[in-house]
């Protein structure tokens, strides 16, 4: 059974055609990498995926169902938001207000929901971080807190959108580590949203990678190639690969170098991939 | 102090509203929605000062206002609970149509005055009973929801992939806040009910960093600023809306200290 199937599916958001006529099939045990531009439709393919949009064309499935709201097997993780960071809760009860939240009741936990809790946290090796307040963590220890969130339910395809925006390189290193080795221990598919292509390279299986309503799913060596990646973006783009890492680029401009981050040294020298994030 | 029946009323009163105000606060500030509990409570005054000039009980005004506005601020959602502009307008407005139907009543400044600062000591028995009804139905609701309302004001994106509607629990949860405020001004009036229903919560989520110990220690530090406010009211004869504001900002304080601050803080005069 397929974890997802796209058929001629058109995703429309606001009147804009998001995507359009676009077909595949991610398998079970899957570790898929969501790449492209800003508004290619990451975030609003995921919500699809979900049962919070409906597609406008085509059907979608989700581990052998229609896709719809509310589906327990899968576990999301959103865009960590800023509001979280005034949250002076610990990490362990941020974590544990998911279990069951869709139920009505009080909120506290019997043995089985605590031990929910305290599973989650030791597959995301949070056990000891969450118990501080959820305010005075870093950006990647509350990443680690939200994949936990993800995780209650032993949910068997994981949506993560964009879990490493704005971490440094070393963090983002980690966090592609612990999602890889999580999908392979549970054996769960996962579709893992990103601007940058290089944290990845290594532990996905293939790449989806979105732009003007088309969608490109492949290894990463027949997806990321100038032909490919110059229809998505519709314009002439170059692949450049030097040492192991891949360079997307349009007349000689990297198409996503961050502004500061990897200019400080070359153990920070990374190749960025997608579109400028400033005007997001 | 006890054997005076209004002073046992004051604390009846006082122990259902704080404990009501304490509860509901608590998500209010989690949520940060404190400035939507606040207009509320102002446009309860237009309620209170309606309902006097056709003679009901200020009371009724109040909560049929409160509840209206607050379920019409959770259908506009984050449209309008983020816009300090509009709630700013609305807050400015209520008071001005509350000034026009208290300038048609003839008990004009005592009214204002009760209504805008509270007077906990004019608390008659039956208005206790009907506090002790509203607060059940608050306390109620809140339990029924809270679970739900937890999940999606810390993870609203992944609550509402799980099947959970933000508007509707969003509507719920500003009605809960529309009793509570209304409630709540009874005791210190419209333009003070951010000391009960605000300062304790805050204060509680500074000190402590558990769901359920933080709810009850809100609940609990709301208690103990409503009845040190009337019993030092009683003593010095100032009012009791004051005692409970400056208790209420003290604690506030208080919790806000970083930790190496607050022996010094114990020491000082």
């Amino acid at each position: 059974m397929n974890a997802i199937e796209f058929r001629d599916v058109s995703l429309t958001l606001g009147g804009r055609v998001v995507l359009s006529g676009v077909s595949l099939e991610i398998s079970a045990r899957e570790f898929v990498g969501v790449l492209g531009p800003n508004g290619a439709g990451k975030t609003t393919l995921m919500r699809a995926v979900l049962g919070l949009l409906p597609s406008s064309r085509g059907s979608i499935r989700v581990l052998g169902n229609p896709a719809a709201r509310g589906n327990p097997a899968i576990g999301y993780m959103p865009q960590l938001r800023s509001a979280a960071g005034a949250i002076r809760l610990s990490g362990w009860d941020f974590v544990a207000g998911v279990v069951n939240g869709h139920l009505l009741g009080m909120p506290f936990l019997g043995k089985a929901g605590r031990a929910e809790v305290d599973r989650v946290l030791d597959l995301v090796g949070a056990g000891e971080l969450a118990r501080r307040p959820l305010a005075e963590l870093s950006g990647g220890e509350k990443q680690r807190l939200l994949l936990a969130q993800a995780l209650i339910g032993r949910p068997r395809l994981l949506l993560l959108d964009e879990p490493l925006h704005s971490l440094d390189p070393h963090y983002q290193g980690e966090v592609v580590e612990l999602v890889k080795s999580l999908q392979t221990e549970l054996g769960i598919a996962v579709l893992f949203s990103s601007h940058e292509l290089n944290p990845l390279l290594g532990s996905l299986d293939r790449v989806l990678y979105l732009g003007q309503g088309q969608a490109a799913l492949g290894p990463v060596g027949k997806v990321i190639t100038g032909p490919v990646l110059s229809r998505l973006y519709g314009s002439k783009i170059d692949v450049i690969r030097l040492k192991g890492r891949i360079f997307v680029m349009s007349g000689g401009h990297d198409m996503e170098r961050d502004m500061h981050r990897h200019e400080d040294g070359p153990a920070h020298a990374q190749g960025y991939e997608g579109a400028p994030r400033d005007h997001a | 102090m006890l054997e005076y029946d209004f002073m046992q009323n004051a604390f009846a009163a006082a122990t259902i509203v704080s404990i009501v105000s304490g509860l509901v606060g608590y998500f209010l500030v989690l949520r940060g929605q404190t400035f939507a509990g606040h207009a509320l409570s102002h446009v309860g005054f237009t309620g209170a000062t309606a309902a006097v000039l056709i003679s009901v009980a200020p009371l009724w005004g109040m909560v049929v206002m409160t509840v209206a506005a607050g379920i019409c601020m959770g259908f506009l959602g984050e449209r309008l609970a983020q816009r300090d502009v509009a709630i700013g307008m609305v807050l400015a407005l209520s008071l001005g149509l509350g000034l026009l139907f208290l300038h048609f009543v003839t008990s004009y400044a005592t009214q204002a005055t009760s209504l805008l600062f509270g007077n906990v000591l004019a608390v008659d028995i039956r208005t206790v009973w009907i506090l002790l009804a509203l607060g059940a139905v608050s306390v109620g609701a809140l339990a029924v929801i809270s679970r739900p309302l937890l999940f999606a004001s810390l993870q609203p994106e992944l609550a509402e992939a799980k099947g959970v509607s933000l508007r509707l629990y969003s509507v719920l949860f500003l009605a809960t806040v529309a009793l509570a405020t209304a409630e709540c001004a009874q005791i210190v009036g419209v333009l003070l009910v951010f000391a009960l229903m605000v300062g304790p919560a805050a204060a509680a989520q500074r000190l402590t960093t558990g769901f359920g110990k933080g709810l009850l220690l809100s609940a609990g530090l709301a208690l103990l600023e409503a009845w040190s406010g009337i019993t030092l009211a009683f003593y010095t004869d100032w009012p009791s809306s004051f005692w409970i504001t400056a208790l209420s900002a003290g604690i506030y304080l208080f919790a806000i200290l970083p930790r190496g601050g607050r022996g010094r803080a114990a020491v000082r005069p």
